[in-house]
């Protein structure tokens, strides 16, 4: 992309990323760079954030590795279990590190927006923990669909809103967070729930999600004495899988795997696989592949799988996509309501039905992987909160 | 257009910038409708892209985008119309929208057809000037505008960084918060002002958001005044409830 003068452009990874927003939102995102830049690093947050991780919110999750499947496999399958992190998945690293942050910073009010609501209910816990006030803004189709994670949100204090523009769901719920932000960004700071959206937050976001990975790989090698072979994970906005694979991104031998959810699999169906089905554009702060038609209209986007159900993705991965150093696969829904049935079955572990699409790669690429291999599939939340929905589509005998 | 707001502001009124959506109030009256505002009295008329997400905008906007975007309407037939019509209207005219339309269309294209189409610039509300370059070069060849917009957050050392780049006018957005949002902290509004007059001498100062009445303009000091003024929200409500243009503009025209 060309260049014409001097100003600098931060948050870019590449060609990637950027900061979209409107004039008057710059404030508080510069305010919340400089925050992370003069707090984040000091030993009063460290100490905090290290404490919160461990006795709070249960890490480092274990390694598991998943003896009955390998043996149907022919390679070595391990599981990193975020599903068994306070309030069941991985966001909770992210909405603690950054409501510690909004503590510290001095602010009263958490925001956030959330599509399935597990982002909402870490945020909401959050908050609660810390004595913020939190609002938590949610499309009402999904507060429809979600209404376990809404009465948890409500139970911890958080006010939930119902978002009515749009699709009524997570893109505008994120439209509605941002205006909310702008209006009233004195007192409060936005946790954004995945690593996209405007600089700095698809960073903040990575690093407070790198722990993941982090543990993993450290894990991995002392289990195997090994690096893995392959590292997998799925992509909605891509907090989980950039938290996993960001540690194993200089370890050349390591394959990379992110997995996008690819809806019914029917020609022309409406996905949530904005690398692999989308085209370059600017939403939501970010320079980004998105789902979008021929005008530059956001599309709606569609999965199984609310927590995937997303049609931009974060920068980071897109660039990633663009050296060739991660690849993105698809896993359609009825492979990942497959899995869902399959792990549940093989391990006695629910997997979420995010979780379930990086599963449904590793299963259905299985011929091509080497006998022998060490695979590593980040586990980012558990099934529980999809029983209902998955029981709709699968049988149990 | 500096000279266009400048011009109005000597006969001894503020400038006047309505906002209409593209496709409003319905694809088959919009033409009509623009017309109407053109003759009204608008010295510039800031026609709106529809966006699937703006995020900058309030209720009434959004609804207008999205209605018009169920309607069909697309930037390409925008321009087109403008093209049809070139010559037609008093009105200064420049395109507000959000930077994904503008960057599918292709910049280099956007600019060619605009200037070919009598449009003097662009408003872009999701642009802040860190993200301009690609813009301006694309603008610039066709001797095309790029407005900067600048809020009561923004200090005087960012408007000082933004003055280089800044031709015709200055959009000051009088709130912190989205088109049609309550306008009621005219001291901030002031302050503002001056700070933006210091920062940006040699061109046009228009305020908006929120605004439906000369009278919040002549509330404030008179060395805090705008040289134009923007409305979007108010005139799409005028026209949603069945009134004539011509009568929103009787105030502002002091009549």
């Amino acid at each position: 992309m060309k260049q014409l003068d001097n100003l600098s452009r931060p948050g870019y990874f590449g060609e990637f990323g950027g900061r979209y927003v409107p004039e008057i939102l710059l404030p508080p995102l510069t305010e919340l760079e400089e925050a992370i830049e003069r707090i984040m690093p000091g030993e009063e947050y460290q100490a905090a954030l290290h404490d919160l991780l461990e006795n709070y919110c249960g890490r480092e999750t274990p390694v598991t590795y998943c003896e009955n499947l390998s043996k149907e496999l022919g390679f070595n399958l391990y599981l990193k279990r975020e599903d068994l992190l306070h309030t069941g998945a991985h966001k909770i690293n992210n909405a603690i590190g950054q409501a510690l942050l909004a503590k510290m910073m001095g602010k009263t009010h958490v925001i956030a927006e959330t599509g399935a609501g597990q982002h909402g209910v870490a945020t909401a816990t959050a908050a609660a923990k810390f004595g913020l006030r939190c609002t938590v803004f949610m499309g009402a189709k999904d507060v429809e669909r979600q209404a376990p994670n809404v009465q948890r949100m409500k139970l911890m204090g958080a006010t939930v809103v119902p978002v009515q523009n749009g699709s009524c769901t997570l893109k505008d719920a994120i439209n509605e967070a941002l205006r909310y932000w702008i209006s009233h960004q004195h007192d409060t700071l936005y946790v954004f729930g995945t690593a996209a959206g405007p600089h700095p937050f698809p960073t903040l976001v990575r690093n407070l999600q790198k722990v993941i990975g982090t543990e993993a790989r450290a894990q991995m090698l002392a289990k195997t004495g090994r690096l893995p072979d392959y590292v997998v994970a799925a992509v909605g906005g891509g907090s989980n899988a950039i938290g996993m694979l960001y540690p194993f991104v200089p370890d050349e031998g390591v394959k990379l795997i992110g997995v996008e959810a690819g809806g019914t699999g029917e020609p022309g169906c409406e996905n949530s696989a904005a690398i692999n089905l989308g085209k370059p554009g600017i939403l939501h702060g970010e320079r980004t592949m998105l789902l979008q038609d021929a005008h530059g209209q956001i599309e709606e986007s569609s999965s199984i799988s609310a927590g995937l159900d997303y049609p931009g993705v974060g920068p980071e991965h897109v660039y990633l996509h663009s050296i060739g150093r991660a690849h993105y696969g698809i896993a359609y829904d009825q492979e990942a309501l497959d899995a869902f049935k399959r792990l549940s079955r093989a391990e006695g572990i629910i997997p979420a039905l995010e979780s379930s699409h990086a599963l449904a790669w590793v299963f259905s690429h299985a011929a091509e992987i080497p006998a022998g291999s060490n695979v590593l599939v980040n586990l980012s939340g558990r099934g529980d909160k999809d029983l209902a929905h998955a029981l709709n589509h699968i049988t149990l005998d | 257009m500096k000279d266009t707001i400048l011009k109005a502001h000597a006969a001894g009124r503020y400038a006047l910038i309505p906002y209409i959506t593209s496709g409003y109030p319905s694809p088959a009256k919009f033409w009509d409708t623009l017309a109407e505002v053109d003759a009204a009295g608008a010295d510039i008329i800031e026609l709106g892209i529809p966006f699937s997400d703006p995020v900058a905008d309030g209720p009434v906007i959004e609804a207008a985008s999205r209605q018009a975007l169920a309607d069909g309407v697309t930037l390409a037939d925008t321009i087109r119309g403008l093209r049809e019509r070139k010559g037609q209207f008093k009105a200064k005219i420049v395109l507000m929208g959000y930077a994904n339309p503008f960057v599918q269309y292709g910049l280099d294209k956007l600019a060619a057809d605009c200037a070919e189409a009598g449009v003097c610039g662009f408003v872009i509300p999701d642009l802040p000037l860190e993200e301009t370059a690609e813009f301006r070069e694309a603008f610039d060849a066709h001797g095309l505008s790029l407005i900067t917009l600048v809020g009561q957050n923004t200090t005087y050392e960012r408007m000082l960084e933004y003055a280089p780049y800044t031709r015709e006018y200055v959009y000051v957005v009088s709130v912190l918060g989205t088109t049609g949002s309550v306008n009621d902290h005219m001291e901030i509004i002031a302050d503002t002002m001056r700070r933006a007059r210091k920062a940006f001498p040699d061109v046009a100062l228009a305020v908006g958001f929120g605004l439906h009445h000369p009278d919040q303009l002549n509330a404030l000091p008179e060395d805090a005044r705008p040289d134009a003024a923007i409305f979007g929200t108010a005139l799409l409500r005028h026209i949603a409830a069945g009134h004539p243009v011509a009568d929103f503009f009787h105030p502002w025209l002091g009549e």
